[in-house]
């Protein structure tokens, strides 16, 4: 087994003068859950495609399970299941025969049980009961589940989803959460492309933040939320006095706020905060260390625009 | 676990038809073409009923086989086979090879076979299959239709060729078949320019017009004499040669001929189709 299941190595692609990745290594490691992150047109995408050999590198090489792509697709594609940039079947056909289709096309499969994993693939995103309507009548939300379905027709040791929560119900959001979960403990590694910051935070072990097609930060999620300063807040009637106290302790941006002061604890220990404050004769009301949600972290490293980078 | 199940999973099998079925269940199963081939059956359909009620004894005019139709059935088949030849049969084709490829890419479903994955010569392979198989399913239903509605309205027995000599009806039966075939090859020819064009763009319907506008251009060349050094080498310049196979005795050499630009243009186009989409950023 490689001891990465997905790994870059300079990965560039310029569309024209448009340069949509930038040298990007991503690392993730065999069986981790892998969030892959950034704002509207960071080129996750791209790179996705990438991956999959769809899109040739301008520069760069990827290995997927420790094969190099394109070269070694036949092989890894197999053990690889995928969802990018959202559904696409034929609206003519119902969602069993798409899934269908798509299993004739893997010379891997075994047509014997080809009918078995289509329903299973199908009871398992919950299309089971409209698996015989035509793609074309399905919602959007039935559409994003029969795309994920087809990639759960094989066991899968990597599984690509791109924004799989798209158009999803809260319901539906939760089972691909769910689904996520139980993928990872039976050993696949999942790279999970996604905007929704918070079910990334609840699902994956490891996150990737792309900004402009650069990879700005990269690692488990521990260590990302690390990256992005910690905040202390004191809450006492004598705000500038403990803003001094702050200072004097080290802390860097301190503000004083309405019966507050606030500052970057830094290197500073916490608890030293209301000590000091303490031994100062300062009353102290409360206490707070705000650690960063990753939709902190995210906006420290991809800033608070609004406007896609073109 | 999954790494295990992954590993159990049997090797690829070098052979598959599996795509290649789902491919032409795909395709005619799909409403516009079974339309389609009903128009293409409509032709013999008319030709019969047309002649049928018209005063008999009328000859000349008309193309080659028309004046035949009342002295044997089978020829119905042959005179839709010569009318449909320079529009409905190219334009069947051009629907069909023109959607190949830009019709997945348009949908989507392209990246999703890719990554399957279908490496991406034996999609090209398999698209070319089935265009093949629907360029012989499309003049076998204007013939299938023809013989059996000439024989109904006009009756079989010995046939009468074009030369003047006479056959028996099972070598006249093999002469209409053998000039579907040759028809089906003619028109595999164009499915392979039309897969080339296809493999362009994501726009079904442009590669479908653009494939119509090459047969007729060809068709259009081949009548201008000024260019007639341009002639052997349309796509479209043997089509017409099928009529050979009712003389005694057979003039091959245009038959021969066309086989040949047929498969040279099949062979061309392919490899260019191929070369294009080999290493084509799949975007769509
Ligand atoms: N075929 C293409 N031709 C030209 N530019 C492209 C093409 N595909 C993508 N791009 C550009 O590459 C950049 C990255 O696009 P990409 O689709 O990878 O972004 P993304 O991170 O997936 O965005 P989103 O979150 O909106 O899905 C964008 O600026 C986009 O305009
Ligand atoms: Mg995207």
């Amino acid at each position: 087994m490689p001891p990465t299941a997905v790994a870059t190595t300079g990965l560039t692609k310029r569309f024209g003068h448009q340069v949509a990745v930038d040298g990007i290594d991503l690392e993730a490691p065999v069986g981790a859950v892998y969030g892959f992150l950034g704002p509207n047109g960071s080129g996750k995408t791209t790179t996705i495609r990438m991956l999959l050999g769809l899109v040739a590198p301008t520069a760069g090489g990827v290995r997927i399970l420790g094969e190099p792509m394109p070269a070694g697709a036949g092989r890894v594609l197999p053990r690889v299941g995928a969802l990018v940039e959202g559904p696409a079947f034929h609206p003519y056909l119902s969602g069993r025969a798409n899934l269908a289709r798509l299993d004739a096309a893997d010379r891997t499969s075994d047509p014997r049980t080809s009918r078995r994993r289509v329903d299973a693939a199908l009871d398992r995103v919950g299309l089971l009961a409209a698996a015989g309507k035509r793609y074309r009548a399905y919602s959007l939300g039935m559409r994003q589940r029969l795309a994920i379905g087809a990639a759960l027709l094989q066991p899968r040791d990597l599984l690509v989803l791109d924004e799989p929560t798209n158009g999803l119900d809260p319901q539906g959001t939760r089972e691909v959460r769910t689904l996520v979960g139980s993928l990872a403990d039976e050993g696949s590694t999942v790279l999970v492309s996604s905007h929704l910051l918070s079910e990334v935070e609840q699902m994956c072990s490891h996150v990737g933040v792309m900004h402009v097609g650069r990879l700005l930060a990269q690692g488990t999620v521990t260590d990302i939320r690390r990256t992005t300063d910690v905040g202390a807040t004191i809450e006492t009637d004598q705000p500038q006095e403990a803003a001094r106290v702050l200072r004097e302790l080290g802390l860097r941006d301190v503000r004083t706020g309405h019966g507050s002061a606030t500052g970057v604890l830094g290197e500073v220990a916490p608890e030293k905060v209301v000590a000091a404050c303490v031994h100062a004769g300062i009353p102290v009301l409360g206490f707070r260390v705000e650690s960063p949600s990753l939709e902190d972290v995210f906006v420290s490293l991809t800033g608070e625009g609004f406007d896609v980078s073109g | 676990m999954s790494v295990a199940e992954a590993v159990r999973r049997p090797r690829p099998r070098v052979v598959s038809t599996r795509l290649l079925r789902s491919e032409l269940r795909l395709i005619f199963t799909r409403r516009r073409n079974i339309a389609g081939m009903g128009v293409l059956a409509a032709v013999p359909v008319l030709i019969a009923v047309a002649i049928r009620l018209s005063s008999p004894g009328r000859d000349g005019g008309g193309p080659d086989f028309f004046s035949s139709v009342t002295e044997n059935g089978l020829f119905v088949a042959m005179a839709a086979l010569t009318l449909e030849l320079p529009l409905f049969l190219p334009l069947a084709v051009a629907a069909i090879s023109g959607d190949s490829v830009a019709g997945e890419a348009n949908l989507g479903t392209l990246r999703y076979l890719l990554v399957v994955p279908v490496a991406r010569a034996r999609l090209l392979g398999v698209k070319y299959a089935a265009i093949a198989v629907f360029a012989l399913a499309a003049a076998m239903v204007v013939t299938t239709v023809g013989v059996v509605l000439g024989l109904v309205l006009f009756g079989g027995g010995d046939m009468t060729l074009l030369s003047g000599s006479q056959v028996g009806f099972l070598s006249g039966v093999a002469r209409v078949l053998a000039a579907t075939c040759y028809i089906a090859a003619c028109l595999s020819a164009l499915g392979a320019v039309g897969l080339f064009v296809s493999s362009l763009t994501e726009q079904p319907i442009g590669a479908t017009v653009a494939i119509l506008v090459f047969s007729t251009a060809s068709f259009i060349l081949d009548s201008i004499p000024q260019v007639s050094w341009l002639h052997p080498f349309l796509l479209t310049h043997h089509w017409l040669a099928f009529g050979d196979l009712f003389r005694a005795p057979v003039a091959w050499d245009g038959l021969t001929s066309g086989l040949y630009v047929a498969a040279a243009y099949a062979a061309v186009f392919w490899l260019a189709a191929w070369a294009r989409f080999l290493t084509k950023d799949v975007t769509s």
